[in-house]
């Protein structure tokens, strides 16, 4: 335990916050690679899945570009991107790496929870007259809402890690401070750094969440208004609780006679 | 990418005409050089080794705890939160720092690795795992509580069998996970393959970087594989199944009324998990 003590009295000095290496300006370099590669991810993922959950085409592309994603390890992109001609750019490498690892969750879960809309709800919708566009912004992406929002908060998640990992090959970011810790045998350094990545990753996911709760276009309409559950896992309390459009045919249509 | 390969791709084939001696492509530094995976093979083979054993390891071992685990957050309810908040709290740390984290704990060693990789691994699995369990038909548990099974002969007669398609997917996700996450052990020296990439992003050495990688990804590969076909043979029923829709939404409908592409489920509820559920870095 001693090392954490020691961890806490790194955090505690003052000169190790200021400075090009320390907390403060790396602290600001990760919000910078995370918030410019975030949002690029979004502009290029979202759009992409919403038309692909919309027409309804792409599916097996948006399910294994997550898979690929999974098996592809974000270290090995990083040190490749930097050996390549582009390592000679500054940041360039970084930023396409966390861009190209925050596309994958964004753009299954959006096409996922796309799709997982109730096409019953979309019908009568459609059968109302709504348009392509109305049917977009007023059915399909309120009621897929919530998994849009767990791809944003997993990209988020994805990216504040890997821009950590970036540090290995050079890059900037909070992960020098434990890389540099690591070069000089300075336990408590690293752990102290360790401590403020995971405290970041941390905070970012809170944010998200508490996010979510606030932009849900049908925030307090939503049976539970928590996480989705796997799909398999079904009503767990035997009410049938009315106040779910999205859930309600699953729950009802099957105790009718379909006959 | 491509294009850079490309032209470092005809530089070799010039070098190739000009002719000659063996290790041009080492003195080179290309990226592509059969003649680094003949050379320097022993290497090769013995970082392979170490990533599949650390690997094996952590998903065993998160196996093991992950579902005493899941039991606990079903059996009582009190337990279900703070199981499920505290593996996506540890699942939510950055690899790099959680090996860091670990360190002062373990020492420089392959434990720190092994730990990390259990912790992580353990997200994905008790989730799984609660899944498969709450899928099982009340029904199944029902007739088998008929016919005197207890408390242990249903969990593993019936109860666990039942769930195997969502703990499969799961110990899938969390093994390619694993294979990916071990790279970033490199930093203790116990990455594996992933040794073999911290060394040549140190040297410059472009051949290492892109083998030990290409093989990193394939053993990923190989490992989904193996495991897709373990569930297979586990789960002969579920594509017996497969042609009956099983699910209510789909028995409210006429079989017309699909409208075309019926979504990402192919073939069942095989993938129970949130597609959300993958760690990357």
């Amino acid at each position: 335990m001693g090392f954490f003590l020691d961890a806490w009295t790194w955090l505690a000095t003052g000169s190790n916050w200021t400075g090009g290496d320390g907390v403060v300006h790396r602290l600001g370099e990760h919000l910078y690679l995370t918030a410019v590669c975030l949002g690029a991810a979004c502009l290029i993922a979202l759009p992409a899945g919403l038309w692909l959950g919309h027409v309804g085409r792409g599916g097996a592309l948006a399910v294994n570009i997550s898979n690929a994603g999974r098996a592809v390890p974000t270290f090995a992109v990083l040190v490749l991107l930097t050996l390549s001609p582009l390592g000679k750019q500054g940041d360039l490498p970084t930023i396409i790496a966390l861009v190209l690892f925050a596309l994958p969750p964004l753009l299954t879960n959006t096409y996922v929870g796309m799709r997982e809309t109730d096409r019953d709800v979309v019908e009568a919708a459609r059968g109302m007259g709504m348009s392509g566009r109305q049917l977009l912004a007023r059915v399909e992406v309120p009621l897929a809402f919530p998994l849009i929002m767990t791809g944003v908060r997993s990209a988020a998640v994805q990216v504040v890690a890997t821009a950590t990992l970036a540090a290995l090959p050079g890059g900037g970011g909070l992960g020098r401070i434990i890389t540099a810790g690591f070069g000089t045998y300075d336990t408590p350094q690293v752990v102290a750094g360790a401590a403020l990545v995971a405290a970041l990753a941390l905070l970012v996911e809170g944010v998200l969440v508490v996010a979510e709760r606030f932009l849900d276009p049908m925030r307090g309409r939503r049976r539970g208004g928590g996480k989705p559950q796997p799909s398999t896992d079904g009503p767990r309390s035997g009410s049938p609780s009315r106040s779910t459009p999205d859930k309600f045919d699953e729950k009802v249509i099957p105790a009718q006679p379909t006959a | 990418m491509s294009g850079v390969d490309g032209l470092y791709g005809a530089d070799a084939a010039l070098a190739g005409a000009a002719g000659k001696a063996g290790g041009d492509c080492l003195s080179a530094n290309e990226w592509i050089c059969p003649e680094y995976v003949t050379s320097r093979g022993q290497e090769l083979a013995d970082a392979t080794a170490q990533h599949v054993w650390i690997t094996v390891v952590s998903v065993v071992l998160a196996l093991l705890v992950a579902f005493p685990l899941a039991l606990a957050a079903r059996r009582w309810q009190r337990a279900y939160g703070p199981v499920l908040g505290l593996t996506t709290i540890l699942y939510t740390v950055p690899s790099l720092a959680m090996y860091a984290l670990l360190l002062p704990l373990f020492g420089v060693g392959a434990s720190v690795v092994v730990t990390g990789l259990v912790l992580y691994s353990l997200t994905v699995l008790v989730r799984n795992i609660l899944a498969g369990l709450e899928s099982v038909p009340d029904d199944a548990r029902e007739a088998a509580r008929g016919m005197g099974y207890g408390p242990g002969r249903l969990l593993f007669g019936v109860e666990l069998p039942l769930s195997l398609p969502a703990l499969m997917a799961g110990l899938r996700i969390a093994t390619v996970s694993a294979v990916a996450l071990t790279t970033v052990g490199a930093i203790v020296g116990f990455g594996g393959l992933g040794n073999l990439i911290y060394e040549g992003m140190d040297s410059f050495f472009k051949a290492q970087v892109l083998t030990a990688s290409v093989i990193c990804v394939l053993l990923a590969v190989l490992a989904d594989v193996l495991l897709l076909g373990v569930q297979r043979l586990l789960t002969p029923w579920v594509r017996a199944g497969a042609r009956k829709p099983r699910r209510g939404r789909d028995a409210g409908r006429g079989p017309g009324e699909d409208g075309g592409a019926g979504g990402p489920e192919p073939g069942g509820p095989v993938d129970t998990v949130p597609a959300a559920a993958g760690k990357e870095a």
